[in-house]
């Protein structure tokens, strides 16, 4: 399981630009909307949650589909399914890999984009603790959807109509607890039912996403 | 219970056309299985029900008597496969990709083991080229280097192995697979090429 982490943050330190593309997505999209809105502050502080958060979609959507694609190219996908080791935790191990070079460096740029908005303090550090809990979920959920549709042609579009709706929920809580804490009021909710949509794809998740490798094998 | 492959009564479907049906054969301890057949025949399709990759349309496959579908890691720890593309990531090392390869199999190389291997494989002094600049016999050889260092492990898959080799790397191959069926291992192999294994190496096709 390390082992399979280790290779595949290996070759996305290797292919650097593929691996930042969906970073640099990231970053555009969000810097374009106070450029197309216009400067007004009480308008761009309250976008600044939506747009960081779709942004944060829209860039997983790039990068998920590169999950499983390569390996199953490249025949290495036969090989994790013939593995030694229980296919879910091997999943789980890819995911994870796939969520720093793309989930957590979305967060810890986040800060950054919040300041082209005009957030306050204390919502740009909920903000981040959002993405930091809701990525991983967006990674985890995204998976399912990048097994089920491995080797299809249009897969891209296909992973985002599958997926897309099943995250909004994870959407409508972190912008939720951004606007809460703007508002003055306690955030606690929404980071405790972000962190309930996170312990439930880390259990189902890499299950399911195992469960639709094999039958893309098939 | 001896190491045993068993076939029953395999049936193949893909798509609308059957492949092939009734396809029963018992493979014991040190034997060649040779699968013939022409392209389209279903070669590859076999194989992959016999890693369990692939559900059968009707029949079995035993491995050790019980049934390979359910086994999971337990069937995977006794099995290597090697399919018809070198399954290396272009962005490693062979020495990289090697040592990966073994571990997802369950045995843990070092990376001097790895580059003995290589070696034997006749790739020395490659060690550290990215495999994208190898050529396809050289990138096959990475993926052969593999039954050097997993001699342990009793069942062997492999779809043309012989595939884009030279005739030192053939001879080297057939070495190999001698030695290992000589330690009651079982190799289950197709081959486009006639090659000819030493005479005490038990021999069983089968046609598709």
């Amino acid at each position: 399981m390390r082992c399979l982490f280790v290779r595949d943050l290996r070759l996305a330190l290797r292919r650097r630009s593929d691996t930042l593309a969906a970073v640099v997505f990231f970053v555009i999209v969000a810097s374009l909307f106070p450029l197309g809105v216009g400067p007004e502050p009480a308008l761009l502080r309250t976008m600044a949650p939506g747009v960081v958060w779709v942004a944060a979609l829209l860039a997983s959507m790039l990068s998920l589909p590169r999950l499983f694609t390569d390996d199953h190219q490249d025949g290495t996908l036969e090989q994790l399914l013939l593995a030694a080791h229980p296919l879910a935790m091997l999943v789980a191990a890819k995911i994870a890999a796939q969520w720093i070079v793309s989930g957590l460096l979305l967060t810890l740029i986040s800060p950054l984009i919040a300041l082209q908005f005009d957030l306050p303090r204390d919502a740009v550090g909920v903000l981040f603790v959002s993405l930091l809990i809701g990525t991983p979920v967006l990674s985890l959920v995204g998976a399912i959807g990048a097994a089920l549709t491995v080797g299809v042609r249009g897969s891209g579009v296909l992973l985002s109509l599958l997926v897309l709706p099943l995250v909004v929920p994870v959407l409508i809580f972190g912008t939720g607890a951004v606007d809460a804490v703007s508002a003055g009021l306690s955030v606690r909710g929404h980071l405790s039912l972000l962190g309930a949509l996170l312990a439930a794809s880390l259990g189902l998740a890499p299950w399911a996403t195992a469960a639709a490798l094999r039958i893309a094998a098939d | 219970m001896t190491a045993a492959l068993e076939l029953d009564n395999l049936e193949c479907t893909r798509g609308e056309r059957p492949l092939f049906r009734a396809l029963s054969a018992v493979v014991p301890g040190g034997t060649l299985l040779r699968v013939h057949g022409a392209n389209g025949a279903g070669k590859t399709s076999l194989l992959r029900m016999l890693c369990g990759l692939l559900t059968p349309s009707a029949g079995e496959v035993r491995w050790r008597g019980h049934a390979v579908v359910g086994m999971r890691e337990d069937f995977s720890r006794e099995l290597l496969y090697l399919g018809h593309m070198p399954a290396l990531k272009n962005d490693l090392t062979p020495v990289e990709n090697l040592v990966a390869a073994c571990t997802l199999g369950g045995t843990q190389p070092s990376s001097a083991g790895a580059s003995a291997a290589l070696a034997s494989a006749g790739l020395r002094g490659y060690d550290h080229t990215p495999s994208r600049h190898l050529s396809q016999g050289q990138r096959k050889r990475v993926s052969l280097a593999r039954l050097v260092l997993d001699t342990a492990i009793p069942l062997w898959v492999l779809d043309e192995p012989f595939n884009a080799l030279d005739s030192g790397a053939t001879a080297w191959l057939v070495s190999l697979l001698a030695a290992h069926l000589g330690h009651s291992g079982i190799v289950v192999l197709t081959s486009h090429q006639p090659v000819d294994f030493p005479s005490e190496v038990v021999q069983m096709g089968l046609s598709l």
